[in-house]
């Protein structure tokens, strides 16, 4: 099913008599696919308001992302969260759409510098399981008024509601960018440097680490300011060894592109697992698993690991013992979103019962009740 | 403003209520002579008073817990309070509830500059967080004016901002993990030094839930290294509709300012007549303020000057230096304080898309003349949230209530076009009654659904945020 009209969406939803798979474009299939008829939010599509002057810009769900991304583009601006494209690693095609990014708060290795999804979104509108249309927040950068379901909805990967509209705060594209590079760093002394260059006030948008590879840091700005910023990075991480500089503007974005798509893992075998913790604990929460590949970005407080089927406990069991999150992006056991200590997983499954009461959407995906 | 009418049977129970909180909790942590209570009976919307039944100040996620076990078991509403700065009557109790106040949680558990975090317990101050790190050369971003009194809690409840969140975010964009309190006593954890949540993002829930979904104890904070410098620039112009669109244009190109600041004549003059900052007498400035290196701050303010040019600004003043940078934020920051002289001040919160800026000072200028009231508008430009400050006189019978009208049709306005209620202060009781006008019934039902999961019984600050005739049949269930 393809509504083309919020309202043709609530009946949908109000007469439905068993389970929705909700679907954007279908290209990040987290968690499994959930059985139910298929209710696309592909029609559901185009830019309604863009105002570069007020860095907002408002679009329906179902809007392609790339044609958000040209629109901005031809401003000068950008989606600052920089949302990783999973085809690759997950072997999807398909398109993918603005409401799906937002449904799995998708966010990329500036994250660690101007914050998720989740930070840029102004408002929402969503139907959700009893057929209601709300809104939330709205299209200003400030606004407390009420409850924040705009944060709710990030990341529920349509289990709460359907998305129908999106509101995002965008900010200026900047004219430069460098990538500096270390080599021969081990991954404890790798995270050490990164979070050094993260803690100087050198402004850095990405901080990444490419086992046997790289030790990768982004900055962005007015070129003059890059330079400037390069050779004080440069000084400061001398301890680290020689720092290479490279400001090619198509070199600085493939880098980043690969980082963000974590394309040392495609068409390549085995589980993903996508692990946020503290940076500091990265590496001996890698050590500690056998048979694993890593790479580090947001300084090492993400974490993709490519490793065999039937890791997934031991992985769960790192990253507990010392706090986080782990989550299984490609593989298919065991469930694919972090198990929840019993407090609060009662919370999500209260929250799931209010917002969808006769559990249509998603059914078993997360939140289950 | 209307309030639930105090439960009898709870009020009658305030000795037992008492007994049993002074068992759990050290016997200084629980107030409740009338004499003592009087200081808890407002926060800085003071034209609403009214004593809490008792008080109590635990110093423990544990006590804090205890306390609302026995306050949940008893059927008592509980008012959480950070500092009591809260504009929009937050912390406002009713002569049924406790206040439990969070003052003497005040201590940093741990910093962590590898990992960039502090975290603290939500009693503590929002200057002194920053104060905990300076002197490694960090800080915390979020920067309400009355940071020097605010509490983490309370900036956690009302989700605040400050003048630099165009750049930084408000406190949402800079919360990583709190321990919180459930009514029923229950302990949870949500985020903490990790990014992002597990499942549903509930700490983006809580933050901004105005103390209605649980009592937060701890929070981990994101803390930054603080730029190598900071200047700014005054930019003076004719007219309301060029500021406005200076402002956009300065945003369209690409700089990102950590903060602009504008002032319309009536507050220009005002602070001019007080703090004598030299401000030119003119009918809207900008302040502009950019980060980094000196000759990065010099490229920035460059480029916004020449912006600022093509608008034919009537004055434009670079900072060179720290002194000339406090000369033009002084009239800036001593915006209250002058009006305040003049006479009694409500300060309104809206936001609006920056492109309606001419139109709504235009408009508040208008209704200004019809109620009869002066006001003065400084106003975050960058990201729209603007705080209008109505003049009137307390002391002259009916002025509160034409002062209220006044605000409530300005708040609509900035609704109508677009915005909303409230950009960093919070609904709390004071625009309560008008969340109608922003949001439809559903939009309000499915927040107070969410109440529902957190605090079935509706105990905690249960008359705030929505209408009471909305809340009625869920606080009465």
């Amino acid at each position: 099913m393809t509504p083309e009209t919020e309202a043709d969406l609530a009946e949908i939803i109000k007469t439905a008599d068993g389970p929705l798979r909700v679907i954007g474009g279908g290209t990040r299939p987290i968690g499994g696919v959930s059985n139910g008829v298929r209710l696309s939010t592909s029609a559901l599509r185009g830019i309604e308001l863009y105002e570069p002057g007020a860095l907002t810009l408002v679009a329906r769900a179902g809007t392609p992302l790339e044609e958000v991304e040209a629109a901005l583009a031809r401003e000068g601006q950008r989606l600052a969260f920089e949302p990783m494209d999973h085809r690759g690693l997950l072997g999807t095609a398909g398109t993918p759409t603005i409401g799906g990014v937002v449904a799995a708060n998708v966010s990329g290795p500036r994250r660690v510098q101007v914050g998720a999804c989740r930070d840029f979104l102004l408002g929402v509108r969503f139907v959700d399981g009893a057929g209601r249309i709300v809104k939330n927040g709205g299209r200003v950068m400030k606004n407390v008024t009420g409850y924040d379901l705009v944060k709710l909805m990030a990341g529920s990967y349509g289990t709460l509601g359907v998305l129908t509209e999106v509101a995002l705060k965008v900010l200026p594209a900047p004219p430069s960018a460098a990538t500096i590079a270390l080599h021969g760093l081990d991954d404890a002394q790798a995270v050490r440097a990164l979070s050094q260059a993260l803690g100087s006030p050198f402004e850095i948008s990405g901080a990444a680490h490419l086992p046997g590879k790289a030790t990768l840091l982004r900055i962005e700005g007015f070129a003059a300011s890059v330079a400037y910023r390069a050779g004080r990075l440069a000084a400061l991480l001398a301890p680290f060894g020689a720092a290479e500089v490279e400001d090619d503007p198509d070199a600085v974005a493939a880098t980043w592109r690969d980082i963000r798509d974590v394309a040392a893992f495609h068409g390549r075998g085995g589980d993903v697992w996508r692990l946020s913790v503290k940076p500091s604990d990265a590496p001996g929460i890698v050590a500690a698993l056998r048979g694993v590949e890593a790479l580090y970005d947001w300084g090492g407080g993400l974490v993709w690991l490519l490793a065999p089927p039937g890791h997934g406990h031991a992985i769960r069991k790192a990253v507990d013992a010392k706090g986080g999150h782990a989550t299984r992006v490609r593989g298919a056991w065991p469930e694919a979103f972090h198990p929840l200590p019993a407090p609060v997983a009662a919370l999500q499954a209260g929250l799931r019962k209010r917002f969808d009461p006769r559990g249509l959407l998603n059914p078993g995906l997360m939140a289950r009740v | 403003m209307q309030m639930p009418e105090p439960n009898p049977e709870i009020l009658a129970r305030k000795a037992e209520l008492v007994a049993r909180l002074r068992k759990a909790l050290p016997a200084d942590a629980v107030i409740d002579d009338p004499a003592e209570t009087r200081a808890y009976e407002c926060d800085a919307l003071t034209a609403y008073k009214c004593p809490p039944l008792a008080v109590i100040l635990p110093a423990s996620t544990q006590e804090v817990s205890d306390a609302l076990r026995i306050c949940h078991e008893m059927g008592v509403p509980v008012v959480p309070r950070g500092s009591g700065t809260s504009l929009a009557g937050g912390a406002l109790p009713t002569a049924d509830s406790v206040i439990l106040g969070v003052a003497r949680m005040n201590a940093v558990l741990e910093t962590d500059y590898d990992n960039r975090f502090i975290r603290v317990q939500t009693g503590r101050t929002n200057l002194s967080v920053t104060g905990a790190v300076e002197e490694h050369g960090f800080f915390y971003a979020p920067d309400p004016s009355s940071q020097l009194a605010c509490a983490i809690a309370g900036n956690i409840a009302m989700n605040s901002g400050g003048a630099h969140c165009l750049k930084y975010g408000v406190t949402t964009n800079n919360l990583m993990g709190v321990t919180m309190v459930l009514m029923d006593g229950t302990v949870i954890e949500l985020g903490g030094a990790h990014l992002d949540a597990a499942g549903y993002d509930l700490l983006g829930l809580v933050c901004g839930s105005e103390g209605q979904l649980g009592v937060v104890t701890e929070a981990t904070l994101r803390i930054l290294r603080k730029p190598e410098g900071a200047r700014p620039v005054l930019i003076g112009f004719d007219s309301n509709e060029v500021a406005g669109a200076c402002v956009s244009d300065i945003i369209k190109a690409g700089v990102l300012p950590v903060a602009i600041e504008f002032m319309d004549r009536p507050c220009i003059r005002a602070t001019e007549d007080f703090a004598h900052a030299g401000y030119p007498d003119c009918e809207a400035l900008l302040i502009v303020e950019v980060e980094g290196s000196d000759t990065e701050i010099d490229a920035q303010l460059a480029l916004i000057e020449a912006i600022a040019r093509r608008h034919d600004p009537v004055e434009l003043r670079q900072s060179k230096s720290a002194e000339e940078s406090a000369k033009i934020w002084l009239g800036r920051k001593s915006a209250f304080g002058a009006m305040g002289q003049i006479n009694d001040y409500m300060c309104l919160d809206g936001t609006i898309p920056v492109s309606a800026l001419p139109l709504v000072l235009r408009r508040i200028g208008e209704m200004s003349k019809e109620f009869g009231l002066d006001v003065g508008n400084v106003f975050h430009a960058g990201d729209g949230n603007m705080h209008p400050l109505i003049l009137f006189d307390a002391n002259k019978p009916g002025d509160l209530e034409l002062c209220e009208a006044f605000g409530a049709e300005i708040l609509k306005l900035c609704v109508e076009v677009g915005g909303c209620l409230t950009g960093e202060h919070g609904v709390g009781i004071e625009k309560r009654d008008l969340m109608a006008h922003q949001y439809a019934p559903d939009d309000l039902a499915a927040q107070m659904d969410v109440k529902d999961v957190f605090d079935p019984g509706w105990l905690l600050n249960p008359a705030k945020v929505f209408p009471l005739d909305a809340s009625q049949a869920r606080r009465a269930a």
